[in-house]
């Protein structure tokens, strides 16, 4: 028998094998840029070299029939280079502006959107969901192909006051990230035990640990060791059930979709910001989850009206007040949006501060 | 020629609407393939049972303890069969792209290659830490998958208590406020903790992340245990022409609502001939003015990085973006980078001896408290580091003078 094959331990490779000519060459050295219309980027160097970029929406869980379209058309229509952005869409850089029609062109036919640049609504950070996670209460890429349909107009155009970034996650250990408006999994109820399994398959003190509020302790059931819940103390967050798969928490009723707005990486104007809770109890309800959409679009469609150029969702939410964005949004303010997690009289109102 | 197609007649309302559908595509796959006919099955199960079906297990390859994500089914008769046997394994693999999500067309015609030859077909671009998602694969196919994408140049990612694959933005190859490296910061970061990353032996995961300005597109505050985001400490460049020009084109209102009274310092003021002031020493590098007149305004020549340390998502005690640890250093010269490869080191090491099981840096610093980590890690204190001093009296004072002393001595250096 031969020797097994050990890994090349090469790690990250380097770019260069990878990077249009025009980049290469000018690595480091852009002097601005611009957007030609929605979808187009006009990157200028210092050299005077310039670069076209045609960013084109993806459904990010690709069959290879798709991906070589996509290559094919980089072949075709581009210069044989692409990238993906972090929210999967694809970038086509070329570096004559004769080709960006074409390609626009091109991709439109075969069913590619044109857009998420600029003050648009881009493509939503995913997760994998029923089609590939472990421990989803939902799925991913379907949820977001539907609201995506939805907010198609929103992604070819830049009419929002700022860019507006979206995310979802099938649990609350939220794989999708902080975003402007994020749709994550909120479990409702306290997780269904298997008693019978959970002395075979968990290591019982780590799941007593992962527990924020020392909700589950040890204990005897039917002779068997287990574990117990604290109904009363169980904030239903799921932590315990990755360590513990007997510790069911999703459930096709109770787990439920929550709405969070506000979430903000850049530092421009305002420092980075975590995300807020809006709405919850909103159903899962697939195959295109069709209420979920109803209040981003809600949301969104108060945020394009009201908010001042350049606001994100969140900063336009703190200038206008808390009162008046659930009065605009027309979402019911709740004592659940009171925080009384550990630090919560930070998120309180100590002023007379007050709108009328 | 594949086995036969199921019913899918939840899955098929997903092929409407002018979004490109992922459904098509597994249904253009399952054409020949039992294996997406199968995950089909099961994944229009859970449409409408509302569950999910997979578990974890032991799938890896040679030389390796992680970097695949093991996935079985659950879904079976009461007599243990399968219900969909051909999508019963169901493997990812996520390897490492290159920084910056950068391709040329014949290598993912190649990645296309193998994994029709191997895998389902069905792949992401990109899984949410960055890796390319190689979904789907048999027990038996995952080692020869990857081999070849082995020798193509390509190695897998991270999964499970380890350092997991890293992010940079496409940052000096295509956008003019780059201030470093960020591709070669990115890749020195992972590369150097590759046994960390191949090998899972950490108490929790560990990500680096590395923007090339504030803007931080990677999410690198909210995201990373170690953020490295591009910055500029001299002052920032004003081409007042293009300011003129700016003006003219956009109006005075406009400038004024959309950029002056925009800055969160207030250090920006539109004089009477259309040229702009800038009070730079009040100015915190947020990006907003530039970002908006990208083609007057820019990123001073002084350039180097922010670190911070601690950001994650919510479990176990809820969200941390992370905190500044080092408030600027060049990353310009070898030595540069070779301070942030031993620093980087520093802070793995002391999370992998003094965090808890399944606690992320964030968390640890929560508990130890931000002084106690820099001295692990031997960094100083720096004003830069806290929003505002202490609002409480609880702390033993009684090193002040030494203390103080140290202070003294430091603004003397």
């Amino acid at each position: 028998m031969s020797e097994p094959r050990m890994p090349i331990e090469s790690g990250v490779p380097e770019m260069d094998a990878y990077l249009h000519p025009v980049l290469k060459k000018n690595y480091g050295q852009w002097a601005w840029h611009e957007r030609p219309r929605p979808g187009v980027l006009h990157h200028v160097a210092k050299s005077g070299d310039s670069i076209w970029t045609v960013r084109a929406g993806t459904q990010r869980q690709m069959d290879l029939y798709t991906i070589r379209k996509l290559m094919d058309i980089a072949d075709e229509f581009a210069e044989g280079y692409v990238r993906f952005t972090i929210r999967s869409n694809i970038e086509y850089m070329v570096s004559e502006e004769s080709k960006v029609q074409p390609l626009i062109d091109k991709l439109e036919s075969e069913g590619f959107p044109i857009g998420g640049t600029g003050n648009s609504v881009s493509m939503i950070s995913h997760t994998q969901g029923w089609l590939h996670c472990d421990i989803p209460g939902t799925d991913a890429s379907g949820a977001v192909k539907a609201l995506m349909d939805d907010l198609y107009d929103e992604f070819v155009k830049e009419e929002m006051p700022n860019r507006v970034r979206l995310t979802t996650s099938c649990c609350q250990i939220n794989c999708g990230g902080q975003g402007d408006i994020a749709i994550n999994i909120q479990h409702t109820k306290p997780p269904k035990i298997d008693h019978t399994q959970v002395a075979n398959v968990c290591e019982r003190p780590s799941v007593v640990a992962r527990c924020p509020v020392a909700a589950i302790r040890p204990a005897m059931v039917n002779g068997k060791p287990s574990l117990e819940v604290d109904e009363k103390k169980c904030i239903c967050c799921g932590a315990c059930f990755p360590p513990c798969p007997p510790m069911q928490i999703n459930d096709p009723e109770h787990s439920k979709f929550a709405i969070w707005v506000g979430g903000k990486n850049s530092n421009a104007r305002s420092k980075p910001t975590l995300h807020k809770l809006v709405a919850a109890g909103v159903p899962n309800n697939p195959p295109r989850w069709p209420e979920v959409s109803a209040v981003v679009k809600q949301i969104l469609s108060a945020y394009k009206a009201d908010a001042k150029d350049w606001e994100r969702i969140g900063e336009w939410a703190e200038r206008i007040g808390w009162p008046k964005f659930f009065e605009k949004t027309g979402l019911p303010f709740t004592k659940y949006h009171i925080d009384n997690w550990r630090g919560s009289r930070n998120n309180l109102n100590s002023s007379a501060h007050i709108r009328f | 020629m594949a086995k036969q197609m199921h019913d899918t007649p939840m899955l098929d309302q997903l092929e409407s609407g002018p979004w490109p559908s992922f459904v098509t595509g597994l249904k253009r796959l399952a054409k020949d393939n039992d294996m997406m006919v199968d995950l089909m099955g099961q994944l229009e199960t859970s449409y409408e049972t509302r569950k999910g079906y997979w578990k974890g297990g032991t799938v890896g390859v040679i030389g390796y303890g992680g970097g695949i994500i093991p996935r079985f089914t659950e879904l079976k008769s009461d007599d243990g069969e399968a219900l969909f046997p051909a999508a019963a394994e169901f493997h990812t693999l996520r390897i490492m792209p290159p920084p910056g999500m950068h391709y040329d067309t014949n290598t993912i015609r190649k990645m296309c290659d193998i994994w029709e030859k191997y895998g389902s077909g069905l792949i992401a671009f990109h899984g949410q830490s960055g890796d390319i998602m190689f979904q789907g694969c048999t027990t038996d196919n995952v080692q020869p998958a990857f081999d070849e994408l082995n020798e193509m140049g390509f190695d897998l990612g991270g999964a499970g208590p380890a350092v997991r694959t890293g992010m940079s933005c496409v940052g000096a190859a295509r956008c003019e406020n780059s201030c470093f490296d960020e591709g070669r910061t990115m890749r020195m970061l992972v590369n150097n903790a590759l046994d960390d990353m191949h090998r899972p032996a950490l108490p929790y995961k560990f990500k680096y992340k590395v923007s090339g300005c504030p803007n931080d597109c990677m999410n690198s505050v909210q995201r990373a245990d170690l953020a490295t985001i591009g910055t500029w400490r001299d002052d920032m460049k004003v081409d007042q022409e293009e300011v003129k020009k700016f003006v003219a084109a956009r109006g005075r209102k406009y400038t004024i609502d959309n950029v002056i009274t925009r800055c969160p310092t207030k250090a920006l003021s539109l004089n009477d001939d259309d040229t702009l002031t800038v009070d730079n020493p009040s100015c915190v590098r947020c990006m907003h003015c530039i970002n908006v007149m990208n083609k007057a305004l820019s990123p001073g020549d002084d350039k180097g990085v922010t670190l911070l340390c601690g950001g994650k998502r919510t479990l176990k005690i809820g969200d941390l973006l992370g905190t500044v640890i080092v408030p600027f250093h060049k990353m310009e010269t070898d030595e540069d980078f070779e301070w942030l490869e031993e620093l980087a080191t520093e802070i793995l090491d002391f999370f992998a001896e003094n965090a808890l099981e399944h606690e992320r840096t964030g968390e640890m610093i929560e508990r130890i408290g931000l002084v106690n980590f820099l001295e692990g890690v031997g960094l100083e204190i720096d004003p830069n580091m806290i929003e505002r001093p202490r609002m409480n009296p609880y702390v033993r004072t009684d090193g002040w003078d030494e203390e103080a002393a140290k202070w003294a001595e430091r603004k003397a250096q």
